[in-house]
């Protein structure tokens, strides 16, 4: 089986562009856990390296340390030489998935793509859920121990506390004010799902900073997941989808989710004629940033965890610490290793439980010493991973997208 | 030389499955470190946590006579970690405890694993640093540090690796555990320590270090100056030293290494410059000042561009951060290259740009230069691509003169990154046949049997006590090193 660029694989200049210089490694959130070359940024184009020369086969221990990456993008913030890990990754995992997920992964993946990247499927599976859970069932099932011998389900189980009923947004919700711009809100398959108050609070921040929001219906999912996971074509029926639904002549699209973000940001490096739309995609905090946005006290020491998709694949990092430092009262703590990915990546925290678990274990660790009694983050993802962490270790600790804390100290700001 | 189902399961015994790779996509990782130019991988590695389990493995490839490579973080530039005749690699990456900071008597003990930066973190909170700073210190290991004696941009003021370990304790290579040196400040007897710093991995693998901790200056001051010609910043640079300033730092770039720096870093450095100055002050805030300001005459006295100084803190670590991944960044230049470490009197720093210079033009190759000025420490970066062999003849044939060329003004083949398998057939320029003998000599005294990192260090030399004959004349009696 070949690799490189006239096979669809990665490209070989973007490989050769890296020095071997090593600077990656200590950034790497699976080299911090194994130390072993072969799970690190370097050793990774290495192998990709390899495989495009012939040394190497795409064999199932290749696999393996591809599938171990967590396409957190780490390495690339890290790079001097200003490699593109992420488009490597994609291209090597498009190539891995031609034959197919291996067979271990393969029923769990299949359920993974068949209902994340579709709100409505996601939306009745998490009805599904609700009733499991309310219904007695899910401690009955918990009792079976037939999750411990499918950790991936049981990986999800756990992570879905409760499923909060959603409420459908305005098609439009107006500006308050003078109106400084007009923006569309991408509502994001599991944001729209899990998270319907963070969406609702966006719309209405961004209401207050004088944009109006256009919130087109049937906008469906930005694809990020497939695109990570190596089905390059799967992404780009939906992004092209997606930028179909939201009119020309908007300001910005906004993104609330930083895994979104990234791959929206990016739709031109793969679909050259999504190029514009993409230059128009920013995440919620750049927006709010540079707005007039009146917030009154809130008396919380909060700590501030970067999603390695807006930190390391938007290289958004002030603006979230600039908003929260805006806060009257809030008390911002730095979070140790607040770079380094908290394991959940997307599905990787279900299709790799184990190495997901090591990380998220790091970075409670480092959110205990922080002493904050709140968390911020701002993609879904992390949001439920570390959630689910506290709430198993008992960790007092609420976990909330900055923007809830924004929302609140708007509410709290008086005349 | 395949090792055996047994002897694997031996090792396995050791360290554990998960401490030993021996898949071949495993072990093709750590056939090169930074310098890829050399590549050899080894048949198994292991990634001991413990002493005990290092002497466990190094009895056992003893017995069997396998060579047995250290790593660290792999990213030296002389080819030394890698296994040129395989061998078991011993990777000390995941031994990267601190195990003591005792900070009355300033110094920390540290497993060989732990990142160099690493150990600044630890410390910096209550004042105090790690003064070796190479350019990798973000990534490379204290114990890769030790073995090649590594420098750093802040060696000018404060010294080299050498200067700042106090103890080690090494397991050699007849798997013994020896403790070398201590905290006390003299020790009775042969000082083996200065020996076994920089001894490469020949004299064994180093299991534990104790290193000083120096208290962080009052003050310090960086400065950033541009040049429209390098000869001019490398006569300010022998003007600072001459007027008696010794700055923490004196760093120069030329042009080329700025424009990869920016393009990586974004840090900002001035892009019409033909040469940038670094220099850093640090001391008590009365001197730096002083000391700042004279620096800066002296920098515009030579004609500089400009002079400036970091407003805070961001800023000077934002200059730093270019500096420091400087060759890392040079893979937006060209996908390959060969980096030299040659070292001049800072007298002939003038001399030896001109020649640099007038080398590249002869052989058609582009040439990046980052160094430590103050020190006369050249890092010429010969670009080339390694798909073209027509280029690679043509980037070695440059390589080889500017050597020479270094040599011949009075200076050596390696200022900071060691000698490993690039620079060892380049050691008869420098020592003599005695000389020689008497490392060979040394070395089998820690490794009777010679199985510590086979052709690293030393040039390969006929059978055992034969001696060695040196190719070359040796530098003439002296030259400055």
């Amino acid at each position: 089986m070949a690799i490189g660029p006239d096979v669809g694989g990665p490209d070989l200049d973007e490989i050769r562009k890296c020095v071997h210089c090593g600077i990656c490694l200590p950034q790497c959130p699976t080299y911090r856990v194994l130390g072993e070359e072969m799970d690190s940024p370097r050793g990774r184009i290495y192998l990709m390296r390899a495989a495009a020369e012939g040394r190497v086969g795409l064999t199932e221990t290749f696999r393996r340390h591809i599938d171990l990456c967590l396409g957190c993008r780490a390495c690339e913030t890290a790079c001097p030489s200003g490699v593109r890990f992420g488009t490597l990754l994609e291209a090597t995992r498009a190539q891995l998935r031609r034959g197919g997920p291996p067979a271990r992964r393969r029923l769990l993946e299949a359920f993974v793509f068949s209902v994340f990247p579709k709100p409505a499927r996601l939306g009745a599976a998490l009805a599904a859920f609700k009733l499991y859970n309310r219904s007695g069932l899910r401690a009955v099932v918990r009792a079976s121990g037939v999750l411990r011998r499918f950790p991936g389900l049981a990986a999800m189980e756990a992570l879905l506390d409760d499923v909060p009923a959603a409420v459908p947004l305005p098609e439009v919700v107006p500006a308050r004010g003078r109106v400084a711009g007009h923006v569309g809100l991408l509502t994001g398959c599991v944001q729209r799902h899990l998270y319907p108050h963070v969406n609702r609070q966006t719309a209405h921040l961004l209401s207050l900073a004088g944009f109006e929001v256009v919130i087109p219906r049937g906008q469906g999912c930005c694809g990020a997941l497939e695109l990570h996971a190596g089905r390059p074509e799967a992404h780009a029926a939906r992004a092209r989808t997606l930028a179909a639904a939201f009119p020309a002549d908007l300001d910005f699209i906004v993104t609330n989710a930083a895994g979104c973000g990234a791959a929206m940001k990016e739709y031109g490096h793969r679909i050259p004629e999504l190029t514009a739309f993409a230059t128009r995609v920013r995440d919620v905090t750049e927006v709010l940033a540079g707005a007039d946005l009146r917030l009154g006290p809130l008396d919380l020491a909060v700590t501030y965890h970067d999603a390695c998709h807006l930190v390391h694949g938007q290289r958004v990092r002030l603006e979230p610490r600039q908003l929260l430092g805006r806060i009257p009262g809030l008390r911002l703590v730095e979070l140790g290793d607040s770079e380094l990915c908290c394991g959940s990546a997307g599905v990787y925290n279900l299709l790799e439980p184990d190495m997901a678990r090591e990380l998220l274990d790091a970075k409670l660790a480092r959110i205990a010493e922080s002493g904050a009694r709140v968390v911020a983050a701002a993609n879904p993802g992390c949001l439920l991973q570390i959630a689910w962490g506290c709430r198993e270790r008992g960790l007092d600790v609420a976990i909330v997208h900055p923007v809830e804390l924004l929302a609140r100290a708007a509410d709290a700001y008086q005349d | 030389m395949p090792l055996s189902g047994a002897f694997l399961q031996e090792l396995e015994g050791i360290v554990g499955a998960g401490g030993l790779v021996r898949t071949f996509e495993g072990r093709l990782v750590y056939e090169c470190d930074m310098h890829t130019f050399y590549k050899g991988a080894p048949d198994a590695v292991a990634l001991p946590r413990r002493t005990e389990e290092v002497v466990e493995i190094v009895s056992l490839c003893r017995r069997e006579r396998i060579p047995i490579v250290p790593r660290g973080s792999g990213t030296g530039l002389i080819g030394g970690a890698m296994a040129p005749v395989g061998g078991v690699m011993i990777g000390t990456n995941r031994m990267d405890a601190v195990l003591e900071i005792d900070l009355p008597n300033r110094c920390a003990t540290v497993q060989p694993g732990l990142i160099n930066l690493s150990l600044t973190r630890a410390v910096a909170s209550r004042g105090y640093f790690f003064a070796p700073d190479p350019s990798s210190q973000m990534v490379s290991s204290i114990g890769g540090n030790v073995a090649t004696n590594a420098g750093g941009p802040h060696c000018l003021k404060y010294g080299i690796t050498t200067n700042h370990v106090l103890g080690l304790e090494l397991v050699t290579g007849a798997g013994e555990v020896v403790r070398l040196g201590g905290k006390a400040a003299d020790r009775p007897g042969y000082d083996l320590l200065g020996a076994a710093v920089g001894s490469e991995g020949t004299f064994g693998i180093v299991t534990a270090v104790t290193v000083r901790l120096l208290h962080a200056a009052e003050a310090v001051k960086t400065i950033l100056a541009s040049f429209t010609a390098i000869e001019d910043a490398s006569e300010a640079v022998s003007a600072i030293i001459a007027a008696g300033i010794v700055p923490a730092a004196l760093e120069m770039l030329d042009k080329l290494m700025i424009r990869a720096i920016n393009e990586g870093t974004g840090a900002g450095y001035p892009k019409d410059a033909a040469a940038v100055l670094l220099i850093e002050l640090d001391g008590p805030a009365a001197e730096v000042e002083a000391q700042g300001e004279r620096a800066a005459r002296i920098c515009w006295e030579r004609g500089a561009l400009e002079v400036r100084v970091a407003a805070d803190a961001t800023e000077r670590a934002l200059l730093w951060k270019g500096r420091k991944e400087a060759a890392g960044a040079v893979g937006r230049l060209a996908p390959t290259y060969l980096l030299q470490d040659a070292v001049v009197p800072r007298s002939k720093l003038p001399a030896i740009m001109r020649e640099l210079i007038a080398i590249g033009t002869r052989h058609r190759v582009q040439i990046a230069n980052v160094f430590h000025a103050g020190d006369g420490n050249l890092h010429p970066l010969i670009l080339y691509d390694d798909r073209s062999p027509d280029q690679l003849e043509r980037a070695k044939a440059a390589n080889e003169e500017l050597l020479r060329a270094c040599i011949e003004m009075g200076g050596t083949v390696t200022g900071e990154h060691g000698v490993g398998l690039d620079k060892a057939k380049n050691l008869p320029l420098q020592y003599g046949e005695a000389d020689l003998n008497f490392m060979y000599r040394l070395r089998r005294a820690f490794d009777p049997d010679s199985i510590m990192n086979p052709g690293k260090l030393l040039p390969s030399h006929p059978a055992c006590g034969e001696g060695f004959r040196p190719a070359r004349p040796r530098v003439p009696d002296g030259a400055w090193i």
